[in-house]
């Protein structure tokens, strides 16, 4: 038995890669998946800066808050895509048959997904920055929140998605269940950029906002595995 | 959990412990309906079951309710000694399980396609051999389309690409859901052929379809009465 072990992890670790490289590919095969999201932020953010006019200091007063909840918009309307073409085409079934833990096959599914819709929008954070006219110093702290921040949206926002993707239409149902629990992520996201911007001690936001990733990681794949089992008795 | 699934990994997949699924009292519901009532049902090594019955019997829910995939039905299912409910992960080991959806992307390759199922479902410790896939892929006749993005692929070969599994599997039982849907004739007896030797081995099958069949081992299960009664009361 022991000799069994470790072949057993290797077929763990075989399977948690194939899942990720197979998401990847898909995702990189349609292009809308991954651009749409960081389009949708861009667009929103320029409107913003139309709305509210050419004064820059009105601009950056309301900018931590602005680039929160537009990222966690972009996230939050790419997630219903994140089980649903699995659920249409029966890969889903065969994900939960499967005698490896769904615990790293949901993992797998959530990270392929932030890689392309969390990140990119992290990694366009300086533009947006820019526009709202955030302190260029203070553009590294935002896009660092920013990182840590996406993680905790996708993976909560995952709970939602697989409880939805049922449904013929779960995109405004995924916003009414998980944006309540958004609330502590937004609070501490902007708090964590008011924090630079303000040149106040950014250690204890920053560890909320990573005990919030860590405690998303954690908990989150027990119910998403829950939603996704439930959609199979619907 | 862990301990009893590396347990079971290291016996070969005809071990000592008799392989056998056990059906006690079984009923689904779907809705308000009453779709499968009280099947009872002893399936042991070698031997295949055909479900039978209209459409809307049943049968699909039954099937969904042995691979594990639903769990509303009342009674009890135990394989090879042990409650599925309690023991999901026995079951997923032993089973494999092909619905009416393919579970085929149609953005990926039939070749990217099989080594995902493959590394999920066959728990060998690593990667399943680029040849094996090919092999398995040519066997359902694919092997000319193995890099070919599945949307342009016909129905009945996206079929095709869920059925080359079979020829990768071990699994000791086959849950095969209407396997024989938009497959030609010389593929059907294929697939005949390869149930046929899969029951052989001492293995087990549970099919449901409603082209005729012609396997030895094979015994019939009418799923009719359930229904009927419902809906007259």
């Amino acid at each position: 038995m022991s000799s069994n072990k470790p072949q057993a992890e290797a077929a763990l670790f075989v399977a948690f890669n194939a899942l990720l490289i197979r998401d990847l590919h898909v995702y990189f095969r349609s292009r809308g998946t991954w651009l749409n999201p960081l389009v949708f932020v861009l667009m929103v953010i320029t409107l913003f800066t139309l709305g509210i006019g050419p004064d820059p200091s009105a601009l950056s007063n309301h900018a931590s808050g602005i680039i929160w909840v537009v990222a966690l918009l972009g996230i939050m309307l790419s997630l219903d895509a994140l089980f649903r073409a699995d659920f249409d085409d029966g890969s889903l079934e065969q994900l939960l048959l499967s005698p490896q833990p769904l615990y790293l096959a949901v993992l797998a599914k959530v990270l392929a997904h932030w890689f392309i819709t969390g990140l990119p929008i992290v990694l366009a954070s300086p533009l947006y920055s820019l526009m709202l006219g955030i302190p260029a110093d203070v553009i590294p702290v935002l896009a660092l929140g920013l990182l840590v921040g996406s993680g905790i949206l996708s993976f909560i926002g995952a709970i939602g998605a697989s409880l939805t993707v049922s449904l013929r239409s779960g995109g405004l149902l995924i916003a009414l269940l998980t944006l309540p629990l958004y609330v502590p992520a937004i609070i501490f996201g902007s708090q964590f950029v008011q924090s630079a911007i303000e040149g106040w001690p950014l250690m204890p936001t920053f560890s909320m906002l990573l005990g919030l990733l860590i405690g998303a990681i954690v908990l989150a794949p027990i119910a998403i595995i829950g939603g996704l089992r439930l959609s199979q008795d619907t | 959990m862990s301990t009893e699934a590396s347990n079971n990994s290291t016996l070969a997949p005809h071990s000592e412990v008799e392989p056998s699924l056990v059906l006690d009292s079984v009923s689904c519901e779907r809705g308000e309906r009453l779709l499968v009532a009280d099947l009872s049902l002893h399936l042991v090594a070698g031997q295949g079951v055909r479900i039978e019955g209209p459409n809307g019997s049943g049968k699909t829910t039954l099937l969904r309710v042995l691979a594990g995939l639903s769990q509303q039905y009342s009674g009890t299912v135990h394989w090879c000694g042990k409650d599925i409910r309690q023991s999901r992960s026995s079951l997923a080991e032993d089973t494999l399980y092909i619905g009416h959806l393919a579970g085929v992307k149609a953005l990926l390759s039939p070749l990217e396609n099989l080594s995902w199922w493959a590394s999920l479902h066959i728990s060998s410790g690593d990667a399943v051999s680029k040849a094996k896939l090919l092999a398995a892929l040519s066997q359902v006749g694919l092997e000319r389309f193995a890099n070919t993005p599945c949307h342009q692929l016909s129905a009945g070969q996206q079929r095709r690409i869920a059925l080359a599994r079979l020829y990768l599997s071990e699994h000791r039982l086959w849950i095969l859901d209407e396997p024989f849907t938009a497959i030609d004739a010389t593929g059907v007896e294929l697939l005949e052929h390869r149930i046929a030797e899969h029951l052989k081995k001492g293995n087990m099958a549970i099919v449901t379809t409603h082209q005729a069949m012609q396997i030895d081992g094979f015994t019939r299960c009418p799923l009719t009465s359930a229904s009927s009664e419902e809906e007259a009361s």
